[in-house]
């Protein structure tokens, strides 16, 4: 899967299963600022699994502050998953 | 003591979606109940159900809130926001005073089973997502609907089997009669759906007259074979009436009687002793006499014993007043742990719209049902004040009584 479509899948979901407004989903937003919070963050492990196959965990993300360095991450493990 | 008035109902359930569509289908007697073929595969006896459609909240609710709603979850949802629109109370008002939730529930199996059959293939405990918890636990309604409600007052669910939305209301009644709350949403919610039922239904305490739905729920008639599951939610505004009046709000009654009891007996099989106590006690507690009755709602679900030890209770407080009877679950069949509140509703709607509506398929007295005053038809007359009766597995009792105020 290229990163296009990898950020395409992240994308939607969160426009439409959180339903967090268009405009709001920039690389450079925050967690805080897509209004997402520990609970929300275990859906989010629930879709990359049902999405890319893999597990998230809570201690790989610790550096993952940003949807776009989330688009990266994931972009790399499923790579590296593949 | 302060006064307890109703300033609210709401209502989702088999016979109408809204207060209006009940009220109709109470006076014409329409039935709610249908077959739910897949409980063919399941291996249930009987395939006999109320029939109910899934509230779409999207679009009305945020993801968060409904992510942790259940099936009754939406369908309590729904009834509070007719029930606190009813009321004339917006969120404003809720949040700048103390008002609480008692709701009843007494299960909440889908997510359950579902989480467990998760869990098993998986065999990974955060892949059950963050719902689950929330809708699994049978607080599920009360704990919900406070959070979305912002509710500041009591927040606890009632677990009393078939009489969970009675002895709601009558807690609610108490903490509001001895000033510890000025008001309290009150109710009761039940599930429908086949994970949920199958345990019952393996009793065989369920009818199985296939061939005529709107006929398998019949209560205290002498050819019943047995109760007909269903559900939906029902919600109660209770209030003290100096704050209703407060408010300017419109009183639909006066809770003036809670009477219960515990059988001490079967767990199962109802007696008539348990029942007698808890009407007596209700009446005791509202100071009137049992000629002011004008309209009983019975608990009957349609059961062989259960209708004949009700009736012999009814006979023994009644037999000389014979007010009307009525048991409203021969159109709604029996919502269970929703039924105590649901039933109040019913009888509401009759008081303030001069009618009783009719306890539909009773065609042929028995013994003890042929000493009632049971009315298969609609009746166009009024009455001030009526008695509601909800039991439950374990011998449990609840009987309220509501005047018009």
């Amino acid at each position: 899967m290229n990163k296009t479509e990898v950020v395409d899948i992240i994308n939607g979901f969160l426009v439409e299963e959180f339903e967090i407004e268009d405009d709001l989903i920039q690389p450079d937003a925050t967690w805080s600022d897509l209004g997402i919070d520990s609970l929300d963050f275990v859906d989010i492990v629930v879709i990359i699994e049902k999405e890319f196959g893999f597990k998230l965990k809570g201690e790989d993300m610790i550096n993952v502050r940003t949807l776009g360095q989330f688009h990266e991450f994931i972009y790399q493990r499923q790579l590296s998953n593949q | 003591m302060k006064r307890v008035v109703i300033t609210g109902m709401g209502i989702y359930s088999t016979i109408g979606k809204n207060l209006d569509e009940v009220r109709d289908s109470l006076y014409h007697g329409r039935s709610g109940i249908g077959l739910d073929e897949e409980r063919k595969s399941l291996g249930y006896r009987s395939l006999l159900t109320g029939m109910i459609e899934s509230p779409n909240l999207k679009g009305i609710l945020d993801r968060r809130s409904r992510v942790g709603l259940p099936e009754q979850g939406k369908y309590a949802y729904v009834a509070t926001l007719e029930a606190l629109k009813n009321a004339g109370i917006d969120q404003d008002y809720l949040e700048q005073t103390e008002a609480g939730i008692l709701y009843g529930n007494d299960s909440s199996s889908v997510p359950v089973i579902d989480a467990i059959d998760l869990m098993r293939e998986k065999k990974d405990t955060t892949l059950l997502g963050s719902g689950s918890i929330f809708q699994s636990m049978n607080s599920t309604i009360s704990m919900n609907l406070s959070v979305i409600f912002k509710l500041r007052g009591i927040n606890f669910t009632v677990s009393g089997a078939c009489a969970s939305g009675s002895h709601a209301l009558g807690m609610g009644y108490f903490l509001i009669r001895h000033g510890m709350q000025d008001c309290i949403i009150t109710g009761g919610g039940q599930e429908i759906n086949p994970e949920s039922m199958g345990s019952f239904d393996g009793l065989s305490a369920f009818s199985t007259r296939h061939n005529a739905p709107e006929k398998a729920s019949r209560p205290f008639d002498r050819d019943r074979d047995g109760l007909v599951p269903s559900g939906g939610a029902a919600t109660i505004i209770l209030e003290s009436y100096d704050s209703a009046v407060k408010r300017g709000a419109k009183i639909f009654g006066e809770v003036i009687g809670y009477g219960f009891s515990s059988n001490g007996d079967h767990i199962s099989v109802p007696n008539v002793i348990g029942p007698v106590k808890a009407i007596n006690t209700a009446l005791l507690d509202a100071g009137i006499d049992i000629k002011d009755i004008g309209y009983i709602n019975a608990h009957a679900t349609s059961t062989p014993v259960g209708d004949d030890k009700e009736a012999e209770a009814i006979n023994e407080v009644f037999g000389s007043t014979k007010p009307y009877v009525s048991s409203t679950k021969s159109m709604t069949g029996h919502e269970m742990w929703m039924g105590g509140a649901s039933e109040v509703i019913y009888s509401l709607l009759m008081m303030n719209n001069d009618f009783i509506a009719p306890n539909i398929n009773f065609e042929n007295p028995d013994e003890h049902s042929a000493k009632l005053n049971i009315t298969p038809k609609t009746i166009e007359q009024g009455f001030d004040v009526f008695l509601s009766n909800a039991f439950g597995f374990g011998g449990t009792n609840s009987t309220l009584i509501i005047k018009k105020c």
